[in-house]
């Protein structure tokens, strides 16, 4: 007797779409983000001019913070609304590093080298530092998820973001001779001088489209390669069923702060390109709580898991306030408004746990 | 392979098990019955280590295992399918049979596992794609314990496999139970439908308030006039 298996009437959505398989289909991805990074950082600005080029830096760096939270609030289910807080304290180190870094290096501020220069890579490996002690802070701030859950949790993240705006509130003013910089004391270093409640001026601007877009093309692959991953799925098992999950061998207290930490280092390396972005200074208000909020917003309407989801939604909402006048007004209660709505209309954001292209197979069907 | 000496186990101040002791043989399927309340579910909790003890051992292999972390337990082999199933519902039934295997490396040996987990259940395998939330109540039970197949247990702990099920879907599920153990698991079997589970096993405890009101061979329970008054509906 020849059994057939039919695909299941009642099935929903195929879930397994393509999956990368083998050494070239790890690097293939990030080959080609980087290649669209240069084109973007080559071609971008003489079309559309500074203005535009600056909103698609917006945008990456967007990208990079909802795709990140997104590992946290959408896949394992976990409820941050710190995530600024971990970009301010990458930002702020990553800054630390090129500003004084150049006063020692060069004994001179400014931008030094050109595009993929000297400077360039400085700037680069600040990111990462910005990333890891960002890390170390989601390691910490993780902790507490073993214990609490839902609201609790969400309040000691939102509790971080605002001690660490308090905090940043009290350094003190940033050093600007670079003979009193080679000759400033252990003492004058703790706390870093990083401007207090101004915010941290004089950062050199090295932020640009390449740079942005290969670390948004990082962080997008590895949140793809983590969702299809044995580690992944054990991330999303505990958002679905934290017994469940147990039960299968899960240590489920690892798998919220290996979230957490993950998460982090890509806000604090996005917090680095923000911090050397023309036109930012970057200030101890971008670790509180409005800024969070938006990064929770694109998580939500993205949908709880779907990386291309929140990718859309990070793009829709960095350049819908740029491009509507006055929006700036009417932000928080637009976006609280459509956080309601959402909820109210489609809890499980736009895409729910799936990726867009897995809609365009099921019509295509 | 199993022994549970003296077990008390309290939420907060409500006590939900009174110092009970029972074991579990290599090669058993023991089924543990009693009305609602009586603490089968909360035994089995606290032997995969969802619950800490307030007083008692419990040994699985010779080792004492209370107030171990749930995920160690379950490596050992230790596995829980919980009440309610613990379906992963957003991800498919395929994923949910991969999360089975989570700290297995022996790919071979995985393969092996799934392919004779399929074969118990082939309306699992016909939905390998379909959203496991998206299953029936008995499709969904049966990718529980074929997922639970994926952890190759030693002893599989099932709680209350025929929960609102037909009667026909609970007698395939009662079949692949046992078919299972002739393959070679150890069961311990949380139930209230007592007949099945009699038919089912070899030897039985009897729960009722936190305390073990009987035991013995699961045949001479279930003709044993208490136990057919109070669980089997006789009169
Ligand atoms: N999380 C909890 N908090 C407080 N009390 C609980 C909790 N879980 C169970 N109990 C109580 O412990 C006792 C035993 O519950 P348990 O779930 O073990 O019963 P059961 O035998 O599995 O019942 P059923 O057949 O209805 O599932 C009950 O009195 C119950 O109310
Ligand atoms: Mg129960």
């Amino acid at each position: 007797m020849s059994v057939s298996h039919p695909m299941p009437a009642a099935s929903p959505i195929a879930a397994t779409p393509f999956r990368p398989t083998g050494p070239l289909m790890g690097v293939l991805p990030l080959a080609i983000g980087i290649v669209v990074a240069v084109l973007l950082h080559v071609i971008l600005p003489g079309f559309v001019g500074p203005y535009y080029s600056r909103i698609v830096i917006d945008i990456g760096i967007a990208i990079i913070l909802a795709v990140s939270l997104n590992i946290v609030n959408g896949m394992t289910g976990q409820f941050s609304i710190g995530h600024a807080g971990f970009m301010t304290v990458g930002g702020y180190t990553a800054g630390l590093i090129t500003y004084y870094g150049s006063y020692f290096i060069w004994g001179t501020l400014g931008k030094h080298g050109v595009f993929l220069g000297t400077g360039e890579w400085l700037f680069a490996a600040s990111c990462i530092v910005g990333g890891l002690v960002a890390a170390g802070a989601g390691y910490i701030v993780g902790l507490p998820s073993l214990r609490l859950r839902g609201d609790y949790l969400a309040i000691v993240t939102l509790g971080f973001g605002e001690i660490l705006r308090v905090v940043l509130q009290q350094t003190g003013k940033v050093l600007d001779d670079g003979a009193a910089i080679r000759a400033a004391g252990w003492s004058q270093w703790l706390p870093p001088p990083v401007g207090g409640a101004i915010g941290f001026d004089g950062i050199p601007k090295y932020t640009n489209l390449f740079w942005v877009y290969t670390f948004v093309t990082i962080t997008v692959v590895v949140a793809y390669r983590l969702k299809h991953s044995s580690l992944g799925r054990a991330m999303i098992s505990v958002r679905e069923d934290e017994i469940a999950a147990q039960a299968m061998g899960v240590n489920i207290a690892r798998q919220k702060v290996l979230a957490f930490v993950m998460a982090a280092f890509f806000a604090g390396v996005a917090g680095g390109l923000f911090a050397h972005e023309r036109g930012v200074i970057i200030s101890p208000k971008d670790a509180g709580f409005q800024r969070s909020f938006d990064y929770v917003i694109m998580t939500v309407l993205g949908g709880r898991g779907s990386i291309s989801g929140v990718t859309l939604a990070a793009i829709i909402l960095t350049a819908l306030p740029e491009l509507l006048r006055d929006f700036e007004q009417y932000r928080l209660i637009v976006f609280a408004l459509l956080l309601i709505v959402m909820m109210i209309v489609r809890p499980q954001g736009l895409f729910g746990i799936h990726e867009i292209w897995h809609f365009w197979r099921r019509r295509s069907r | 392979m199993l022994s549970i000496n003296d077990l008390s186990v309290s939420y907060g101040s409500i006590q939900a098990l009174r110092g009970i002791s029972l074991h579990v043989e290599a090669g058993e399927i023991v089924t543990l019955i009693g009305g609602n309340g009586a603490g089968k579910s909360t035994t089995l909790r606290t032997v995969s280590g969802l619950l800490s003890p307030r007083s008692g051992q419990i040994q699985f292999e010779g080792q004492a295992i209370q107030g171990q972390p749930p995920h160690l337990i379950a490596q050992r082999g230790l596995v829980h399918v919980p009440e309610g199933r613990g379906i992963f519902a957003n991800l498919t039934v395929e994923e949910n049979l991969q999360l089975g295997a989570y700290f297995r490396h022996d790919k071979a040996g995985i393969r092996t596992d799934r392919e004779r987990a399929l074969t118990l259940f082939p309306r699992v395998r016909e939905r390998l794609q379909q959203q496991a939330g998206t299953l029936s109540g008995g499709e969904q039970q049966m990718l529980a314990i074929a997922r639970a197949l994926l952890s190759r247990p030693k002893l599989l702990m099932l709680d209350e496999p025929s929960l609102g099920l037909a009667p026909q879907i609970v007698q395939t599920i009662f079949q692949v139970i046992r078919e299972i153990n002739q393959e070679g698991t150890t069961i311990l079997l949380v139930e209230q439908n007592a007949s099945m589970a009699l038919q089912v096993a070899h030897r039985a405890y009897v729960l009722e308030v936190g305390c073990i009101q009987m035991e013995g061979d699961a045949k001479a329970l279930a003709a044993s006039d208490d136990v057919r008054k109070a669980y089997l509906g006789a009169h």
